[in-house]
């Protein structure tokens, strides 16, 4: 186990600098921040004495591993808007961004969950069929649209939320839903099929043999079983939501990391769309790393690999 | 002559399929009494399986359905009970099974102790601290070495002859009247088919249960059982004491099981297969279901079944043969 968690690490190391890499050549193809930063009537010279001090115009290679070398030192660079370290930039939004993506990931598993288990319970029922088309619905609505109607009838027309920004639990709503749209699908599907296997099971049998309560039998002990795949989605969605929720967050003007970002992108403010995406690559391995611990608990048989 | 301890009438248990009915179970009759041991056998398809099923109102979902007959228990009509009914009073309780598959019977993600009380907990014989230490308890009773430090271990930490043994724990941990062993050793090596053979029989004389044994193995039927009902196409076509059975079977197709079996000190040249095949479930042949691959058919069995006849000293045969009593 020692031994695998250490790997996994190693993985995600490679992952992050893959990331770092990726952004870093893309970004200086986009275009050169300097002319957003001087103002129209600049000179050459200008321009040049702003490049050198911002390290620009140095060959690409040294640049990088400037940038690596500065990264591991816990240096990120200063933002070119605003003055201040990029990473504490973007850190400062990340409860912000955290709080939407659990909120989003209660919203989703408080439906998945009921809506899979029982579907697989009583499969080809009501509320099977019912889960069926709410998945369908769920799948074919980007969750964009889904924020827009909310603000539109929720928000608006009846006005029972607020329709933009984050204070109160209340403001917390519409975004969660919106963003934990998605994913209920393919949970409850996951979750559905796993069930229909283990309800089959001879080990669900034999403790339907000895006279557990299928209450007990559904919610204890076939759903543990069903846990295994679920988490694995729960990995990846949780992710996208902490590290891609830029989208909602734009929708809603939720002050979160991934906002910062468009807006850093935008402005190529290259330091913070670099600190952004770290965070994002960093989050991922983490959210990776615990899907997998979490296999462990869940699974002896993991464990004990 | 005191009642049996269970006592089961004209069972039928239909399996409604889109391409027809499956008559499973069409009409078993058999009792049971305490401390004995009544070997159920068949070959696969025969009804065994879903007769013990039926035993604890577990037909298999959603095609499954009791549709006849009664199983008395201790003077109690289990056939009709609410399904809370079955599981709170019956099932653990009062009837128990050991099932097939020892790799595939144990849930993977608890660990044997937790799954050995379980069953203490929801009949409410023990809670907390006190189930686990009965768990360990039971697992001791099935001679699982060093239950103490192992019950806080895992199926997959097991062998195949351990988990049956664990297996069997959850099955015993509420003292049922009932055990039924649904093929129990088939999926075990031939030592440790001995070794759970034996382990069954000191149990049930340990507990006084008694057991109806399924298994398409007549060698161990004949080591463990005391009387012997075989089924055929969802019948029991005959039920004797196991020394009459072995010894002059009355139905064509006991001969003709018995016939196939290698025996010690009986030099025969050549086994004799029974003829034909298992009829198809789904359209048994009309009148008697053993007709078409019988040496003795006559049109009498191809047009009606024959009715349970009953010769000396509870031996009892469904055929026609027979019809005299003789």
């Amino acid at each position: 186990m020692r031994r695998y968690i250490l790997h996994r690490l190693w993985q995600g190391a490679v992952a992050v600098v893959g990331a770092l890499l990726i952004v870093f050549v893309a970004q200086r193809l986009s275009g050169d921040p300097v002319a957003l930063l001087l103002p129209m009537d600049a000179t050459e010279a200008d321009f040049e004495a702003m490049r050198s001090a911002l390290g620009l115009d140095r060959p690409l290679p040294v640049q990088f591993v400037v940038f690596l070398r500065d990264a591991l030192l816990g240096d990120f660079g200063h933002s070119y808007l605003w003055n201040m370290p990029a990473m504490d930039l973007v850190l400062e939004r990340l409860p912000a961004t955290l709080e939407l993506a659990l909120a989003g990931l209660v919203f989703a598993l408080a439906l998945a969950v009921p809506l899979g288990v029982l579907s697989a319970v009583h499969r080809g029922g009501w509320i099977d069929n019912a889960a069926k088309l709410f998945a369908m619905l769920g799948q074919a609505m980007p969750g964009f649209w889904v924020g827009l109607l909310l603000i539109v009838f929720v928000a608006v027309q009846l006005q029972w939320l607020p329709a933009y920004g984050r204070g109160t639990v209340g403001h917390l709503v519409l975004p969660a839903i919106a963003l934990g749209w998605y994913p209920v699908a393919a949970m409850t599907r996951t979750l559905r099929s796993a069930m229909l296997d283990i309800m089959q099971s001879d080990y669900v049998r034999m403790e339907r043999a000895i006279g557990l309560p299928e209450r007990a039998i559904v919610w204890r002990f076939a759903l543990r079983n069903a846990a295994v795949p679920l988490v694995t989605l729960i990995g990846v969605y949780f992710a996208n939501m902490l590290g891609g929720a830029f989208v909602i967050e734009v929708v809603f003007a939720w002050p979160g990391v991934g906002r910062a970002v468009v807006e850093a992108v935008f402005a190529r403010d290259f330091p913070v769309v670099q600190a952004g995406v770290i965070l994002a690559a960093v989050i991922f391995v983490v959210v990776n790393l615990i899907v997998d611990l979490t296999y462990g608990l869940i699974d002896p048989r993991i464990r004990h690999e | 002559m005191n009642a049996p301890l269970l006592s089961v009438r004209d069972l039928k248990t239909h399996l409604f399929l889109r391409r027809g009915v499956v008559k499973a179970v069409d009409g078993v009759s058999f009792t049971l009494d305490a401390q004995e041991t009544l070997g159920l056998i068949g070959e696969s398809g025969s009804g065994k399986t879903m007769t013990g099923l039926s035993l604890l109102g577990l037909p298999p979902k959603p095609a499954g359905r009791i549709v006849g007959g009664s199983i008395v228990l201790e003077g109690r009509e289990l056939v009709g009970l609410d399904e809370d009914v079955l599981a709170e009073e019956i099932r653990g309780r009062r009837i128990a099974m050991i099932s097939q598959d020892p790799m595939t019977s144990l849930n993977p993600v608890f660990s044997v102790g937790e799954q050995v009380a379980a069953p203490l907990r929801a009949h409410d014989l023990a809670q907390g601290r006190e189930a686990a230490d009965l768990a360990i308890h039971e697992l001791g009773r099935v001679r699982v070495p060093s239950a103490r430090e192992r019950s806080g271990d895992y199926p997959h930490q097991f062998s195949g002859g351990m988990r049956q043994r664990v297996v069997a724990a959850m099955a015993i941990a509420c003292q049922p009247r009932v055990l039924i062993a649904d093929e129990p050793t088939s999926a075990l090596d031939v030592t440790i088919q001995v070794q759970f053979m034996d382990l069954l029989e000191a149990l049930q004389a340990e507990t006084g249960a008694a057991l109806l044994f399924i298994t398409h193995d007549l060698g161990v039927a004949a080591s463990l059982c005391h009387r012997i009902a075989v089924m055929y196409a969802g019948r029991i076509v005959e039920t004797a004491n196991a020394r009459t059975l072995y010894g002059s079977p009355a139905h064509p197709y006991t001969q003709g099981l018995l016939d196939s079996l290698p025996r010690l000190g009986r030099r025969r040249g050549r086994l004799t297969a029974i003829g034909g095949a298992p009829p198809d479930a789904l359209r048994l042949p009309a009148g008697c279901a053993f007709h078409p691959r019988c040496p003795h058919a006559t049109d009498r069995c191809r047009e009606a079944a024959p009715p349970e006849t009953r010769l000396d000293d509870g031996h009892i045969v469904r055929c026609w043969l027979h019809e005299d009593g003789s």
